[in-house]
């Protein structure tokens, strides 16, 4: 990150030749098509009319009768709610411990604090299988030993948050807790937040520092401000990936009302087998909202790539 | 950030006092770092000590004792044993699922040409070039169940797409995901589809970008045609990108698997796609929920993993990865 990209060296391209350029759209084309269509087909099947054969591409007169079957057949809206929550609660959290640390790690000094950020980001090579089944039998017996110890059935038995939408046990299995703390500190997001942080040049916080701010007014006037772009690319990422989260809530999960989108929707498969216009219509539900994130916020996926793998 | 440098080795402090003045100058820093800390203990640390005992132990989640058991489930995992038909494996589950993982790992370097040549395409100045890079990278976008299931369609063998297409010229397509032979190959063009247009294009188009234009001029003036100057100037500056992808292509590779053979396949047919993880979800958490058992596979997983980021280290320091 010492360098920004070289963006003055981009070659300057000869024209390319019309004959050329017809072969490379031509190309890129058929490849596109090849990407794009089996996404159309997904949506056509999911509006197709009944009678309608599966093979056929277009769908005829498009009903949305699937869509609605698929909210009333499942608690849909609820998996919904919950993917919404998990999503937006893992990124905001993990946004914060991440700028945090990622701080300190950057610009804060303490004995072996080098040392100290190896040896954290050297835990990203740990398959996450391999503290799957302890965090399981932590989360599931945690709410059990602490009834014991408070003399409380207050853990294992359901709660109102906000109301009836909310209703869940605090802890353990089929808990939002469950779903989401783990989730909240990333040694990724840290090593790439230090790695923003290390390049903002260290006159803009001495300055600071010199106008009287204290590390933490440094770190919310000078450092947070000029990392936008890092932090919309973290958060960027960090939604998609609780947004597609499986495995994970796949074991912690077992109550309906509890499920997130992806592990609700893979349910659809031993309920409905062959109902492919309403499992279809469900992964397009569950796609939607990531592809208007994309439209909306492209430039900071190619940043962010370029930030976390290349410049890394 | 000289100002918290040392600053009074004159003072005559007694050891506690200065102990306790240390601390006080460097609280900011742990005060900063104390909610990824107390994540990283309680999410990260204790879970893996946790599961290195466990994986010592015969331990199974509806049985109230545990023993322990030593190497027993390593044993039991990696090891032979001499039968009346000669030498064989302790569990042959393990070395088919092992190389099962394997065989979809050639997706990895498949997908990475796939993302070189997208790259390659994308990289011309032509009008409307970055709509293409966009649609080039929806599967990524998209990934996940619901595009896993949308394969799970495209591969049906009567309603699907691939079979369609493949009858429209005249060939009669398998039942892929209920074919011994072509569930693999399957998944594995899901993956490169996934993948193909995704980071890896991105990463790769950056490579190109950064290649000086002057590398070019010269081999041009040498008299070298698009090909020659692909392989002696594209190809040897792109080698950082490609170590790069490649290494956290066969990373990726050995934990992957899960969510496709989940959604396509469950595993099948007759264990064909099952990889080390889905044994290790099928070990730990479906039928006998052998949960000792399942961190052993999972550690060895972990050795795997280490053994190719031990291997990306030694060859590649400096190179793609920079400082970090």
């Amino acid at each position: 990150m010492s360098e920004q990209p070289r963006r003055a060296s981009v070659p300057k391209r000869e024209q390319v030749r019309p004959i050329r350029a017809l072969v490379i759209y031509l190309a890129l084309s058929l490849l596109a098509a090849s990407t794009v269509v089996p996404l159309l087909w997904m949506v056509s099947t999911s509006v197709k009319q009944p009678g309608v054969p599966y093979t056929d591409f277009l769908p005829g007169v498009p009903t949305l009768r699937h869509y609605a079957e698929a909210l009333q057949l499942t608690p849909f809206s609820r998996y919904y709610v919950n993917s919404i929550i998990i999503a937006v609660v893992v990124t905001l959290g993990q946004l914060s411990t991440s700028a945090m640390a990622g701080y300190a790690f950057a610009r804060l000094r303490f004995p072996g604090r080098d040392k100290l950020f190896f040896a954290y980001i050297a835990t990203m090579m740990i398959p996450s299988a391999v503290t799957m089944v302890p965090l399981f039998m932590i989360l599931t017996r945690a709410p059990i030993y602490l009834n014991d110890w408070l003399g409380t059935d207050y853990f294992t038995s359901e709660q109102f948050f906000l109301g009836r939408w909310f209703a869940g046990v605090p802890l353990g299995a089929d808990s939002y807790f469950a779903l989401i703390a783990p989730l909240l500190f990333s040694p990724f997001g840290t090593f790439l937040l230090r790695q923003f942080f290390i390049a903002i040049p260290r006159s803009l916080d001495e300055a600071a520092m010199l106008d009287g701010c204290n590390a933490f007014q440094t770190f919310t006037q000078v450092i947070l401000p000029l990392s936008k772009p890092a932090l919309a690319t973290l958060a960027i990422f960090t939604f998609m990936s609780a947004w597609g989260n499986f495995l994970w809530p796949l074991i912690m999960i077992n109550a309906e009302q509890m499920k997130p989108l992806p592990v609700g929707l893979a349910g659809f498969i031993g309920e409905y087998a062959t109902n492919w216009p309403l499992m279809m219509a469900g992964a397009t539900m569950m796609l939607v909202p990531m592809i208007i994130v994309f439209f909306f916020c492209q430039r900071f996926f190619v940043k962010g790539i370029q930030l976390g793998a290349v410049k890394g | 950030m000289r100002a918290d440098a040392p600053t009074s080795s004159a003072a005559e402090a007694s050891a506690p006092r200065k102990r306790r003045g240390r601390f006080r100058k460097y609280l900011p820093a742990y005060l900063f770092l104390l909610p990824n800390g107390v994540g990283f203990v309680a999410f990260m640390l204790v879970p893996l000590a946790v599961s290195l005992g466990l994986a010592f132990t015969d331990w199974q989640m509806l049985r109230p004792e545990v023993r322990f058991v030593g190497f027993g489930n390593f044993v039991r995992l990696i090891g032979f044993s001499w039968t009346e038909d000669g030498l064989a494996a302790n569990d042959p589950d393990f070395w088919y699922f092992l190389f099962n993982t394997l065989f979809l790992m050639l997706g990895v370097p498949l997908s990475m040409f796939a993302s070189l040549g997208l790259a390659l395409l994308v990289n011309h100045r032509l009008p409307g070039i970055t709509v293409f890079r966009t649609l080039f990278y929806l599967p990524t976008i998209c990934n996940g169940i619901a595009v896993l299931m949308l394969w799970r369609l495209m591969f049906h063998a009567d309603v699907g797409m691939i079979n369609q297409a493949l009858s429209a010229v005249g060939i009669t397509g398998p039942d892929w995901l209920q074919s011994t032979a072509w569930a693999k190959p399957a998944l594995i063009i899901v993956a490169v589809w996934i993948a193909a247009g995704g980071n890896n294009m991105i990463i790769y188009l950056a490579g190109l970008q950064n290649i000086p234009p002057e590398l070019y001029e010269a081999a041009e003036i040498d008299g070298a045609g698009k090909w020659a100057s692909f392989r002696n100037v594209t190809w040897p500056q792109l080698a950082p990108s490609t170590f790069f992808i490649f290494t956290m292509g066969i990373i990726g590779g050995f934990q992957g698997g899960f969510n496709a053979a989940y959604i396509m396949t469950q595993g099948g047919p007759a264990g064909s796609t099952t990889t080390i993880s889905y044994y290790i979800y099928n070990t730990a958490y479906d039928g006998q929920l052998l949960m000792g058992y399942g961190c052993a596979i999972a550690w060895v997983l972990f050795l795997l993993v280490m053994a190719v980021t031990l291997v990306n280290w030694r060859f590649g320091k400096g190179s793609a990865l920079g400082d970090g």
